[in-house]
């Protein structure tokens, strides 16, 4: 079996966020991570790897310094890692993104893609879908437990009050949730060979039967119209008091606005 | 792709075992104000099965128009049948806007659509309105009106961002629930009801259901709430939830949580507010114990009345508290309940 796990290289969102004068992201000022929900996307596929055999092989889009979770997803097991960067992919929203990750996708042999869910800097969900989309493969998000049978796999999918229990023809794309499983250790052996493995690069020339128009900033049908730091409701009153002057400040206040 | 061609507001009319949701709603009332100030008229797109009847419901609460998709296939929600009913309909409609529910189906559904008939989605938008792009007018840039402006938080929460779709039709959303306001019910009221069913043939792409498993407990959802009770990790303990299960209850209120406790597998996730949980906007929000991280105040920011119980006072929840109250909950929390038993008590 032959799976291909898609993670992206996110600032830490911990750390506060940095703008370029174009409203975009600067990415180049902020400490980094695997995403978390790609992360458990990658477990899980090493688990399947684990359990029926299987060569994964991960793929991320991004600046040159991506490489990092390229490096750090085959000290965890990754077979093979590939780098997808191009001064043209550059702006990309979600459509382009997913447009260009597809166009990648395209060289390889796969049985499963497994994305995650979404990640932290975008919070979006919408890459994994879309890419399932251009490549003409059914999706199911939300998955929060996979298995093989045959030539299918079949996945608990999350809603809100309930799952479903699906069944779907490989190829196939899931996306997968955090809460999937618990990302394993990078194995000392694993690190180093991480760090001296080769990766493979690929630039906007390597993505199959996509058109220029449907990349980067300029093939982006959203376009960032304002950026800000949020601005939040101000702070009101704040007191210390003992425990009976508290009291009588809440009740006080709840019947002012006629809560009781 | 002409642009002047595609016209009026659409919104899908998310349902669920024959029910609509409540974003159906929300949406149904959001759009209604954005085709008036755009000149147009919202019209609601119910897909299932035999889900006709719920047409009334949206017209009552403000859709002009229903265009029903009714089909054997689109029973339960999978994403291919669902998808191809909205991507039928936007070719053959071509509406403006179309805006989807940011849930667990519209943020499936919403992409998939978007990828399928080349436009933009903005996810999980907080705010939209009509107006220009660029918002201020920029020299050599043709400033084009009468735009759908689509802000969103992005980034954890820690910035807000507005977008615009000003090249692609239709300008497409998902929007977070229980942000939008429903319309007042009108009872009675009526819409153009135009059945379309542009035929389901199942292929590979549609996944098949082997199990439904509903979850077993009946909790109430605490975006529904008016007052909320919600405990962070300043709890202490699974067991010390009680003192908020008592304010809860002499008050009416619901308990919710953060999602340290969550994490600390002391409460259910569906009780998680924050940016991955639930928005909640009730009329007051309790935050005890809660020292307020950014992602939990994305999702509770918006109460009308926010009272914070924290010992620490440089915790960021007092930032965004009507009344930040500095002081130990296992104290003040058990007398407030009391106070308040005593108050009732002396209206009844």
């Amino acid at each position: 079996m032959k799976i291909v796990v898609c993670v992206k290289q996110v600032p830490d969102t911990k750390g506060g966020v940095k703008f370029n004068p174009d409203g975009t992201l600067d990415r180049g000022a902020m400490l980094t991570i695997m995403n978390p929900d790609d992360k458990a996307g990658l477990e899980a596929a090493l688990r399947l790897k684990d359990q029926y055999g299987a060569e994964v092989t991960v793929v991320t889009m991004g600046l040159p310094k991506a490489e990092e979770v390229l490096r750090e997803a085959m000290a965890m097991g990754a077979d093979k890692g590939i780098l997808v960067t191009d001064r043209v992919l550059g702006g990309a929203d979600t459509w382009a993104t997913s447009q260009t990750l597809a166009g990648a996708i395209r060289n390889l042999d796969y049985d499963l893609i497994i994305t995650g869910r979404q990640a932290i800097d975008g919070d979006t969900a919408q890459v994994g879908p879309q890419i399932s989309e251009h490549l003409g493969i059914p999706v199911i998000s939300y998955a929060q437990k996979i298995r093989i049978e045959g030539d299918s796999v079949i996945v608990e999918r999350q809603f809100d009050d309930r799952y479903h229990v699906l069944k779907a023809k490989m190829p196939c794309l899931i996306t997968a949730l955090a809460e999937l499983n618990e990302p394993r250790y990078m194995t000392p052996g694993g690190i180093f060979d991480a760090y001296n493995a080769e990766l493979t690069v690929w630039g906007r020339d390597k993505l199959v039967d996509v058109e220029d128009s449907n990349l980067g900033l300029k093939g982006s049908p959203t376009q960032i119209a304002r950026a800000s730091d949020k601005v939040r409701k101000g702070a009101g009153e704040k007191v210390t008091l003992d425990p009976t002057e508290a009291v009588d400040y809440i009740v006080d206040k709840l019947k002012v606005k006629h809560v009781i | 792709m002409n642009i002047a061609e595609y016209k009026g507001v659409f919104v899908f009319a998310q349902q669920v075992d024959n029910k609509l949701s409540g974003i159906a709603l929300e949406l149904v009332g959001k759009g209604k104000d954005l085709a008036k100030d755009l000149g147009t008229e919202v019209t609601a797109v119910l897909v299932g099965d035999g889900v006709k009847d719920l047409a009334d419901e949206l017209a009552a609460y403000g859709a002009d128009k229903v265009i029903l998709v009714d089909d054997p296939e689109l029973k339960e929600y999978r994403t291919e049948p669902y998808a191809h009913a909205l991507a039928s309909v936007i070719e053959k409609y071509k509406p403006e806007i179309f805006l989807v529910g940011a849930t667990a189906i519209g943020r499936d559904l919403g992409p998939r659509v978007s990828a399928r008939i080349h436009t933009g989605l903005t996810a999980d938008c907080t705010q939209l309105e009509i107006g220009d792009f660029p918002i201020n007018p920029v020299p050599g840039k043709e400033q084009l009106h009468n735009q759908l402006l689509m802000t969103r938080p992005a980034f954890g929460g820690n910035t807000i961002a507005t977008i615009a779709c000003p090249e692609f039709r239709p300008q497409m959303a998902t929007v977070r629930p229980g942000v939008m306001q429903k319309a007042p019910k009108v009872e009675g009221a009526k819409a153009v009801v135009e059945e379309f069913n542009p035929g389901f043939t199942p292929d590979d792409k549609y996944v098949e259901i082997l199990e439904i498993v509903k979850s077993v407990v009946d909790t109430v959802d605490i975006m529904d709430a008016k007052i909320l009770v919600s405990g962070g990790r300043g709890v202490g303990s699974p067991d010390n939830f009680k003192i908020l299960d008592d304010l809860a209850e002499v008050l009416g209120a619901t308990v919710s949580c953060s999602r340290a406790v969550v994490d600390a597998g002391w409460k259910p996730k569906d009780l998680q507010v924050g940016q991955t949980g639930k928005t909640v906007r009730p009329n007051v929000y309790f935050a005890i114990g809660i020292s307020g991280a950014i992602q939990h105040l994305a999702g509770m920011e918006e109460s009308d009345l926010i009272i914070a119980i924290n010992k620490d006072e440089t915790a960021p929840i007092f930032d965004v508290a009507d009344y930040g109250i500095v002081g130990d909950l296992n104290k003040i929390v058990p007398a407030l309940t009391e106070k308040l038993k005593a108050e009732m008590a002396a209206k009844n």
